[in-house]
């Protein structure tokens, strides 16, 4: 393998890695909140659909996004209402929330299937995208692959470093005890899942507008699926998610490479791999002591009332 | 198309005053993948949609969209022949075992499975000559390379893919030697992103002309963005890359739709294993591109009318595998049957089947 396939490697392997970075990021801090939300592949295919019309009417990509946006945080306002308010199962809830997305992007969408646009256009940052190698990797991205680096950077800050961020984890560990101390429980789990909401947008739009500027039915393809594994793979930590989003990356990039190269993988085996990903979690996020291990946040999944004690 | 309904209902009410109305034929279809694919699934809808307006009205149908091949196909298809479907259409390979399985529990109503080998006294199979378009195709690619590298992205390592891969490099070399192919499964017919990945990786690998056996126009978006040449399938793809594309290999079977339902409404149908292609207007050459150099266009159409015709076959031997065995022996052409069992990659494909 020559440098320039290594650099194209890695450069497709952010690529690839961008809208599970997107979609994980939110998820990461609906569930820091203690709420599960399984719709995220709905809220996406909704963020992907709202994306790809907005941008065909108004030509304007901003806008486009922004009611992407728009568009995931209010799916997530539904999922919100049902989970905090009704205190209905939030895995049933966020089943329900993927079907529902699915569906309706279908049905709205169906007019502009077959319709093409430009979408976002590489930007080949001066003086960084010069460096050799990393240059070419990390640099000559479109907007909203720069855009998921400054916000995996801001929200690594904000989690770690921030009163903000010691709320989330406070309301997410142990709500009765936050709501002791006078935060408002549902408000920052209503703020929580809206973000999520909004990022899951935000990743469809990168797929109907920058990854496969396009849109057709159920394009996402299960890439919502393997987020939300890798929110437990990355043990809810936002450094370790954008590893892990780019690793997922690498291996489908390099099962594609290899098998130019003439290697011979089985199909089988690697269709199996995200849905092996997903029986995991689906078996940790069940059992209790291994939450603790995982750095899971200890309410996750549990409504909270509370007129009710600890 | 509303108010025509409307009144055929109004039509039908009156009559029941009077005598029974006559209930239609009904005709039902199961997909793999999302009607709005515009690949595989749209073709086949149009399909529906065409043998419906033949009809007019005397038969009605309903699909089932995005239904995963397995445990979900019998449910959907047992449900479709509960209501009381009197033809079955199951549009995925992978839909051969339960469509059997049904066929035995219902044997009043008939069932077609499209790719399949599996047949039964109410069930029976039919299938395009994909291989024809694909032989088309190479002699395209093979011509239209530079690099002398072109790429394939396959979906699933099954005999019609095998088969298409093996004919798209046998006409690639018979007007280019020195042709390589670059062959990448992607283990789905419809993941837009995972296609746009393939694509991708084989550009980086120095591929310019690419082919695929997925049904998703991403590659060709892909190509179009890196200033290379594509091939559409299925569907007419030309709208997504209108200086990539080279022509799209188009699926049509509404012409099997119609004679199918009509056979079975006639009470004449008997199970066959049909195959389909350029001679039964099954398959076309969809929007050839007027940027072709004329060379090109004239072997393409030089190449067509050859298949078309019936003066060449593509799998006429001899022909050898990429393991030196001597395949189909010289003066044989490969019967359907066997067409239907290839699982070999012709002399020359630098790469091995996946198991």
């Amino acid at each position: 393998m020559d440098i320039d396939l290594i650099t194209q490697i890695l450069f497709a392997t952010i690529k690839t890695g961008t809208p599970l970075l997107f979609i994980a990021l939110g998820e990461v801090i609906c569930e820091k909140s203690g709420v599960l939300n399984l719709g995220q592949e709905g809220m996406m295919l909704m963020g992907a659909v709202v994306g790809f019309m907005c941008a065909l009417a108004t030509g304007n990509l901003g806008f486009a996004i922004f009611a992407s946006m728009a568009m995931g945080a209010a799916m997530s306002l539904i999922f919100g209402f049902l989970v905090l308010h009704l205190g209905a199962n939030q895995v049933a809830t966020g089943l329900a929330l993927t079907i529902f997305g699915t569906g309706l992007s279908a049905f709205i969408g169906s007019g502009v299937v077959g319709q093409t646009l430009q979408g976002f256009q590489p930007i080949i940052i001066p003086v960084l995208s010069d460096i050799p190698v990393i240059g070419k990797i990390l640099f000559t991205h479109d907007l909203l692959v720069y855009l998921s680096f400054i916000i995996a950077a801001v929200l690594a800050f904000v989690a770690n470093k921030t009163r903000l961020g010691l709320t989330l984890r406070a309301v997410g560990e142990n709500p009765h005890a936050a709501n002791a101390i006078g935060i408002k429980v549902l408000r920052v789990r209503y703020l929580a899942i809206m973000f999520g909401g909004a990022m899951a947008g935000l990743a469809g739009a990168y797929m109907s507008l920058s990854y496969t500027p396009m849109w057709v039915e159920n394009m996402t393809s299960g890439r919502g699926w393997i987020a939300l594994a890798l929110v437990v793979f990355a043990s809810w930590r936002i450094g370790n998610i954008m590893l892990g989003a780019y690793l997922f990356g690498l291996a489908s990039i390099m099962h594609l490479v290899l098998q130019g190269m003439g290697w011979t993988i089985s199909p089988n085996l690697l269709a199996m791999l995200p849905y092996i990903a997903t029986v995991v979690v689906m078996v940790i996020i069940s059992a209790d002591q291994f939450k603790e291990k995982l750095l899971a946040p200890r309410s996750l999944g549990k409504p909270f009332d509370p007129r009710q004690m600890a | 198309m509303k108010l025509k309904s409307l009144l055929v209902g109004v039509g039908l009410l009156a009559g029941l005053g009077t005598a029974h109305a006559e209930d239609p034929f009904k005709v039902g279809f199961v997909y793999v993948g999302p009607v709005g694919d515009l690949g595989w699934s749209y073709e086949h809808d149009r399909g529906r949609q065409e043998m419906e307006k033949y009809f007019d009205g005397k038969v009605e149908t309903t699909y089932v969209e995005n239904v995963p091949e397995g445990a979900d196909a019998e449910r959907v298809i047992t449900q479709l022949a509960k209501s009381g479907n009197d033809l079955i259409f199951t549009t995925s390979f992978g839909y051969m075992n339960p469509t059997l399985k049904v066929a035995k529990r219902f044997p009043k109503t008939t069932f077609e499975h499209a790719t399949g080998y599996k047949r039964a006294k109410n069930m029976g199979t039919y299938v395009l000559r994909t291989y024809e378009g694909r032989y088309v195709s190479g002699v395209a690619a093979g011509l239209l390379t530079k690099t002398n590298t072109i790429g394939y992205i396959g979906s699933f390592p099954i005999p019609e893919v095998i088969r298409d891969i093996d004919a798209t490099y046998m006409a690639a070399k018979s007007v280019n030697p020195d042709v390589k192919i670059k062959i990448v499964w992607v283990n789905s017919w419809y993941d837009p992103g995972k296609e746009t990945d393939a694509a991708n990786a084989l550009m980086d690998q120095g591929v310019d002309v690419m082919l695929q056996h997925t049904d998703s126009p991403a590659p060709l978006i892909a190509a179009e963005k890196r200033g290379i040449r594509a091939i559409g399938q299925a569907s007419d793809q030309s709208s997504f890359a209108p200086n990539a594309h080279v022509f799209s290999v188009r699926d049509d079977w509404a012409p099997y739709y119609i004679k199918t339902t009509k056979a079975v409404m006639d009470g004449t149908y008997k199970p066959t294993d049909f195959w389909g292609g350029f001679q039964d207007d099954m398959l076309s050459l969809a929007s050839i591109n007027d940027n072709l150099p004329k060379e090109v266009r004239a072997k393409i159409d030089e190449t067509f009318e050859k298949i078309d015709s019936g003066e060449f076959h593509p799998f006429t031997g001899p022909i050898t595998d990429n393991k030196g065995n001597l395949v189909v022996p010289a003066g044989h052409t490969l019967t359907d049957v066997e067409l239907a069992q290839v699982n070999w990659y012709v002399e020359g494909i630098a790469d091995e089947v996946p198991r």
